[in-house]
């Protein structure tokens, strides 16, 4: 096993925490800077969102902070409802205080006095936990004299509300709809006001890049993937779970750490992701210059179907789309029966490229995210594993 | 005045009356009552000054705003794709025995619900499953049935 050229790193969940004596220094040196100086700062340290996105940070909050209004919003998105993805649950287990600490680097940035998490109704479990950590965060801020205050909120159920416009009505009391873009939520966010979202582990980044200086952190990872990522590693794997890694690796490299000896394909990025083949392995690098991913690592070896990995995908969607365009809604359903009917033969394998064609024009014609990456999952099953989609 | 009209002032009473209120306020009442019953939603409509539809609007939107009668513990089995390799068939076919019912039912004494729901944030330890917000983990059909015991002698 090679795993030389893998690099672990423990900048996330390890290197100095955040909170000591129950104070936090960061906050007390940040809050004495320059606002445009820190959004600098996070800006010169290539860090892109952590959600899936990747839009460099620094510049979202630039937008932010330029705008005129005086209410203005922070949310920390900790919805993670996307397929194999679990990193943040560990994130938010293990180093809360360092969220918190990000999101209040934030509202100093682009001057807020309101944040809030929303937390996916799947780990209310956590909440206790959670409110116990706040509550010291708040009355260590309060002493500095710094003015922020943050809420927890939880979501019900619906993969949906982590799409960041749908997550804004569902904290207004609506049905989690995504909305049109622009505006977007840095001019037009919650309650129509400018807000930053940010992933879980993006505010956690902030955190370090403050902690740490950019210098030390830009040593990590490539010119396109700066830092270290958090992957949630499950399926055929010996190791499943939680682990940080340099951005800009090869995905043999990975396999040969986290595969069983047979891995066959590797679902990057969730059930919204892209499925690689072994024979991609040596040549895909992991990182927004090849495949970006939220963090989701599904590892599946020779003896699994991958038309039910594909079948289970379709269901999902089809589940969680919200409905609202067509495109999305009865796009989904036509897949399923699609695949469905050539899988049985009541229809060619040349119904697979109308099929395909079909994915094409919801990644065109779907108003939010979900509807759109549905052809990636599609489009890198049917083409790589074409038999098994027949046969 | 009923039980559900007192609940619904104290929630309400609490979390506020705006429209942003009205996750909470639906997220208590499930966790008081097991669902939103119309009775719940006619009385939320009232506090806040919404119509009832534009409850029901939102209530329907997310899967665990049940509004169709739930029992005292929802089960909700994950089924993910690593969930179905993992053994999720298993695990459903032992509380469907060990319950004597089948998916989307509930015990004639209404004490619990079984359900599948999408990934539950535990891939990397399924079979996992959660009653009400507690989540179980590495399950197998054994300790499946001892969890159910242990929550039937609750
Ligand atoms: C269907 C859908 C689900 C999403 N779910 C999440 C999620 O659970 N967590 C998250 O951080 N971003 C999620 N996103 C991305 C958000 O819309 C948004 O881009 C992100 O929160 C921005 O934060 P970042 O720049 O720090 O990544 C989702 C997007 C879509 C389209
Ligand atoms: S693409 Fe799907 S989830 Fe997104 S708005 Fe359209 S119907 Fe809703």
């Amino acid at each position: 096993m090679n795993s030389n050229n893998l690099k672990k790193t423990d900048v996330i969940f390890g290197i100095w925490p955040c909170m000591e004596d129950n104070k936090y220094p960061i906050l007390e040196a940040v809050i004495n800077r320059n606002p445009d100086d820190i959004i600098k700062d996070i800006i010169n340290s290539g860090l892109k969102g952590r959600g899936g996105a990747g839009f460099p940070t620094g510049l979202k909050w630039k937008f932010a902070a330029s705008q005129t209004e005086s209410e203005k919003y922070i949310i920390c998105n900790a919805d993670e409802g996307e397929p194999g993805t679990f990193k943040d649950r560990e994130i938010l287990l293990k180093v809360p205080e360092k969220i918190f600490a990000g999101m209040a680097i934030c509202s100093h940035c682009i001057k807020a006095k309101k944040g809030f998490v929303y937390l996916r109704g799947e780990y209310k479990f956590m909440l206790p936990q959670l409110n116990k950590v706040l509550e010291s965060f708040h009355e260590s801020i309060r002493k500095t004299g710094y003015d922020f205050e943050i809420k927890i909120l939880l979501g019900s159920g619906a993969y949906v509300c982590g799409e960041e416009t749908s997550l804004m009505e569902s904290m207004e009391g609506k049905r989690g709809e995504p909305r049109n873009k622009p505006p977007f939520p840095v001019v037009e966010g919650f309650n129509n006001k400018p807000t930053v979202i940010n992933n879980v582990e993006t505010f956690v980044n902030v955190a370090m890049i403050q902690k740490l200086g950019v210098a030390e952190f830009v040593k990590l990872g490539t010119d396109d993937s700066r830092g270290s990522k958090v992957f949630s590693v499950s399926g055929d794997t010996p190791k499943p779970g939680v682990f940080e890694l340099e951005l800009g690796m090869k995905l043999s490299d990975f396999v040969a750490e986290y595969g069983d000896g047979d891995t066959k394909a590797v679902q990057v990025g969730g059930a919204s992701g892209f499925c690689v083949p072994r024979k991609r392995f040596e040549d895909t690098i992991i990182g927004f210059e090849g495949v970006p991913t939220g963090g989701s690592m599904m590892l599946f070896n020779s003896t699994r179907s991958m038309y039910n990995v594909l079948s289970n995908y379709l269901d999902f969607f089809a589940e969680e789309s919200c409905g609202q365009c067509t495109p999305c809604r009865v796009g989904c359903q036509q897949l399923i029966q699609g695949i469905k009917a050539v899988k049985k033969g009541s229809k060619n394998e040349d119904y697979l490229d109308s099929l395909l064609k079909l994915t094409e024009s919801m990644k065109i014609t779907a108003k939010c995210g979900l509807g759109q990456s549905v052809a990636n999952s599609f489009y890198s099953i049917v083409t790589n594993f074409k038999e098994e989609m027949i046969y | 005045m009923t039980e559900t009209h007192e609940l619904v002032k104290q929630l309400a009473d609490k979390y506020g009356r705006d429209r942003a209120s009205l996750m909470p306020v639906l997220q208590a009442v499930v966790e008081k009552q097991n669902y939103l019953t119309e009775e719940a939603m006619n009385e939320i409509a009232d506090q806040f000054g919404i119509s009832a539809a534009q409850v029901f609007g939102t209530a329907s939107f997310y899967s665990f705003l049940d509004t169709e009668a739930r029992g005292k513990y929802v089960i909700r089995v994950c089924k993910s794709i690593i969930a179905e390799m993992k053994g999720k068939k298993a695990i459903i076919k032992a509380l469907e025995n060990v319950l004597k019912i089948s998916v989307g039912q509930t015990t004639p004494d209404k004490k619990f619900t079984l359900l599948e729901t999408n990934d539950i944030g535990w891939s990397d330890q399924e079979p996992s499953m959660l009653i009400n917000e507690t989540p179980f983990t590495n399950l197998t059909p054994e300790k499946v049935i001892n969890i159910i015991n242990e929550y039937s002698s609750k």
